[in-house]
C-alpha cells in the first residue's frame, strides 16, 4: 500500500476544518447547511480509511447509517429553511433570531 | 464454490494510487475552499459537488466500492440536487458583502485553526498505523452480510427516520403550516 494511513486521517482534518470555518464565516443558511455536509463527509472518509486499513467492515455500516441521517438531516434543514424564508424573505443567519426575544 | 470478479482499484493499478490519491486530495481541498470563498450560494453547492465527487474517487482508492457508490448516488445525486432546487426556489442573490475583519471572525478564525491544529497533532503522535494491506472488504457483500444481521435493528430504525423525516419536511414545508 503505498498510501498511509495518515494522508487519509490529515485529508479528513483538512476538510473537517474547511466546514468548520464554514459554519462559523458564512451568513447564508444554506451555505452553513452544506458547510455540515461537508463536515459529515469528512468524518465518513475518516471512517471508511480507519476501516479498510484495519480490516474491519463496522465502519463502513456506521458510514451507511451516517449518510442515511445526513440525508434526513438536508431535508429537514431545508424545510425549516423554505418555512422562514416565508415569513422573513431571508435566509441571513444574522437576521433570523425567532428565539431571541 | 463462487467466483466473483471483483473491481480492485488499488491492484489494477497500483503505480497510480499514490499520484492518484494526492490529485484527488488537492482536488477536493481546492473545491471545498472554493465552496467556503465564493458568495454565490449556486457556485457554492457547485464546488461541494466537486468534493463530494473527489472524496467518491477516494473511497475507491481505499477499495470501499460500495461506500463510492452510495456517496454519488445519495450526495451527489440527492442531497445536492434537493440543495439545489431550494436555492433556485428561494430566488436568492448573494448577500451584501460585510465590511471590515471584526472580533467574531477573528475568534471564528482562530478556533478553526486551533481545531485543525489539535486533529493534526492527535494524528502526528498517535501510534502506528494498525495494518500495512488493503482489506478486501468494501463489497456490497461483505457490508449487506453485517447490516442485514448484526446491525438489522439499525437498519429498520434508520429506515423508520427517514420515513419521518419525510413527512416531517413535507408538514415543515407547508404554506399553513407558518
Amino acid at each position: 500500500m503505498t498510501v498511509p494511513l495518515d494522508g487519509y486521517l490529515m485529508l479528513g482534518a483538512a476538510l473537517f476544518t474547511i466546514g468548520v470555518l464554514g459554519v462559523l464565516f458564512r451568513r447564508n443558511v444554506i451555505v452553513i447547511l452544506m458547510s455540515v455536509e461537508l463536515m459529515l463527509n469528512a468524518v465518513n472518509l475518516t471512517l471508511v480509511a480507519l476501516s479498510q486499513f484495519m480490516g474491519d467492515v463496522q465502519g463502513q455500516v456506521l458510514v451507511f447509517l451516517v449518510i442515511s441521517v445526513a440525508a434526513a438531516e438536508a431535508a429537514i434543514g431545508l424545510a425549516i429553511v423554505i418555512a422562514i424564508f416565508r415569513n422573513k424573505l431571508t435566509v441571513d443567519i444574522t437576521k433570523i433570531n425567532l428565539f431571541k426575544y | 464454490m463462487v467466483c466473483r470478479r471483483q473491481f480492485d482499484f488499488v491492484t489494477l493499478v497500483p503505480m497510480l494510487a499514490q499520484s492518484l490519491f494526492i490529485l484527488l486530495a488537492v482536488v477536493s481541498l481546492v473545491a471545498s475552499l472554493g465552496m467556503l470563498i465564493s458568495r454565490n450560494p449556486v457556485t457554492s453547492a457547485l464546488w461541494l459537488i466537486l468534493t463530494l465527487f473527489c472524496v467518491a474517487g477516494l473511497y475507491l482508492t481505499l477499495n470501499a466500492q460500495f461506500v463510492a457508490v452510495i456517496q454519488i448516488l445519495v450526495y451527489a445525486g440527492a442531497i445536492m440536487v434537493l440543495f439545489l432546487f431550494v436555492i433556485m426556489l428561494l430566488n436568492l442573490a448573494a448577500l451584501p458583502r460585510l465590511g471590515a475583519v471584526d472580533w467574531k471572525k477573528a475568534v471564528g478564525f482562530v478556533l478553526g485553526t486551533a481545531i485543525l491544529a489539535q486533529l493534526i497533532s492527535v494524528i502526528v503522535t498517535s501510534a502506528e498505523s494498525p495494518a500495512v494491506e488493503l482489506s478486501q472488504t468494501g463489497t456490497a457483500v461483505e457490508i449487506a452480510k453485517e447490516l442485514f444481521i448484526r446491525y438489522a435493528l439499525a437498519f429498520e430504525v434508520i429506515g423508520v427516520l427517514l420515513l419521518v423525516a419525510t413527512v416531517g419536511a413535507v408538514m415543515l414545508a407547508q404554506r399553513k403550516f407558518v
